[in-house]
């Protein structure tokens, strides 16, 4: 599904984000990564979604080699993947059902089809009802499912989450992990960035801890395993 | 695994264009001051490209009227009989670059003179003192002295005679003008189409988040490029309505006033029709494509995501 091979990202200001990682995530597959702030996370994450392109080493998501795949071909990438961010990022001008349907819109889904899979993703995430809702009318976890609901309305292989729950209080933030639990048990690969310690250490899955740009621990069901 | 489905489709769907047209229109309301602004700029600029335009056109139109009326004036010599008069005729015809000629006695001219000066010159006609003539005109008017000396050589001319030297600085003075205007309108149009990608700079700006969200799901760059390109050919269709009723109603009162006048003589305005037609539409051009140049220009830099 994921693999990457001895990829290594430096920044243009030298600054050597990941240093040779290499690993394979397995098509339905549930992952945390974890490490400490600035230690190649959010760069890992990006590298998977071709937002950075690596220096060296070779990725592949999803059967497509991204070393040599073409800037002009990067959206047809992105198709295949749905992407959660801490900060939502919601337009602000559009309500929640345009919010979602955006993301069809743009690929050029046909109109009633675009209505059709909206209201069933806004279903699963329990947001049907506040469909007309503006963003800033919503909670942060409400809104936070909004965004959960665009990424996946294009039926994407695979969830890349950086640090969702990181705005949301903990109550909140278990919901949200629900959902993603849903998801990833329809059969969709969901890899997660996050500080969350408890959520790591309660829902129990693979857990990949970077640390200075190296993956220092790979374990399935494994813990946290950082102070706070 | 999965191959990367890139015939995704090729042509653009219907629902996708009326998505384009509709942001686009509706970009330019969001940023109503810097649409006034560029709208502004571009309608300067066509009046004075579209008056430029109706003056270098007539201009034109001058300078061809009266390099069509260059002719040589060719005096036969009295000593030259019949046959060598119709020898030189002959020779004068076979001449590569003359395009027309007419032969003229010296009692035509009389009459011509008489009709032109008065019964004054009557009196000549007991002894004419005036020659046989042909006229010769060459086919390239800008060949007129080459063709004028060349049958200057021939036996029995008495004189060749051409308007020489006027001629020659009616076209200079044209092509100086016609220079200062292409460089004034060009100075223009590049501010113009700087206004433009400003505008849609901005408008790019406030719109940051969006563009951001639109690649992360997976638009194309010619989807998220396309509405703004839109702005631009708004932003240029805008600016050339005024242009283009400016440049209608003056012509038409010019034309009005001065064709009138101009009656019989030899030099004339061009039409109204279809001179207004084809400068508005090329107005209309010019705006679309510096409207749609200068939201390429500034596009372009932006969307390096």
């Amino acid at each position: 599904m994921i693999e990457m091979k001895n990829v290594t990202k430096k920044y243009p200001n030298g600054v050597v984000a990941t240093n040779g990682i290499s690993v394979n995530i397995k098509q339905g597959e549930f992952v945390y990564v974890v490490g400490p702030s600035g230690a190649g996370k959010s760069t890992f994450i990006k590298l998977m979604y071709r937002e950075e392109k690596a220096t060296s080493g070779q990725i592949i998501v999803n059967g497509i080699d991204l070393a040599t795949l073409k800037n002009k071909k990067v959206p047809f990438l992105r198709r295949q993947l749905g992407v959660v961010f801490q900060d939502f990022k919601l337009l602000p001008r559009l309500n929640v059902y345009e919010n979602v349907a955006f993301a069809l819109e743009v690929i050029e889904e046909k109109p009633d089809e675009i209505r059709r899979r909206v209201m069933e993703v806004l279903e699963l995430v329990g947001l049907k009802h506040k469909a007309r809702m503006f963003p800033n009318e919503l909670s942060g976890g409400e809104q936070q499912r909004v965004s959960i609901a665009r990424s996946i309305v294009n039926v994407p292989k695979v969830v890349i989450a950086d640090e969702p729950t990181g705005n949301l209080d903990p109550e909140t933030s278990w919901e949200i992990m629900n959902l993603f639990e849903e998801i990833n048990a329809r059969g969709t690969t969901i890899v997660m960035a996050t500080h969350n310690r408890e959520i790591v250490n309660t829902i129990r899955r693979r857990v990949i801890a970077i640390e200075g740009g190296l993956i220092v621990r790979d374990e399935h069901g494994g813990e946290y395993g950082y102070e706070i | 695994m999965s191959v990367m489905n890139t015939e995704v489709n090729t042509a653009m769907k219907f629902s996708t264009v009326k998505r384009h047209f509709r942001e686009s229109i509706k970009s330019l309301g969001r940023n109503s001051w810097m649409t006034i602004a560029s709208v502004s700029a571009v309608t300067v600029t066509l009046i004075l490209v579209g008056v430029f335009a109706l003056i270098m056109m007539n201009l034109n139109k001058v300078a061809t009227d009266l390099e069509n009326d260059v002719e040589i004036k060719v005096l036969i010599d009295e000593t030259a009989d019949e046959a060598a008069e119709k020898a030189l005729i002959e020779k004068v015809k076979k001449l590569p670059g003359v395009s027309e000629m007419t032969y003229s006695t010296k009692e035509d001219e009389l009459t011509k003179l008489v009709k032109d000066f008065g019964d004054d010159f009557k009196l000549f006609e007991q002894s004419n003192p005036l020659r046989n003539v042909i006229y010769v005109k060459a086919a390239d008017p800008q060949q007129t002295a080459k063709v004028a000396k060349t049958i200057d050589k021939y036996e029995y001319t008495y004189d060749v005679m051409y308007g020489e030297g006027k001629v020659e600085k009616l076209f200079n003075f044209l092509n100086i003008s016609r220079n200062v205007g292409i460089v004034l309108i060009l100075g223009l149009l590049f501010t113009a189409i700087f206004l433009i990608s400003n505008t849609i700079r901005i408008t790019i700006i406030a719109r940051r988040d969006e563009i951001e969200i639109m690649k992360l799901v997976g638009a194309t760059n010619s989807f998220v490029r396309i509405p703004f390109l839109l702005e631009g050919m708004w932003l240029g269709i805008l600016g050339s309505i005024i242009p283009i009723a400016v440049v209608t109603t003056l012509y038409h009162n010019i034309y009005k006033i001065i064709a009138p006048r101009l009656q019989g003589e030899l030099v004339q305005l061009l039409d109204f029709s279809p001179l207004v037609y084809q400068v508005s539409g090329l107005l209309l051009l010019i705006g679309v494509l510096i409207g749609i140049w200068g939201s390429f220009m500034s596009v372009r830099k932006f969307l390096k995501i």
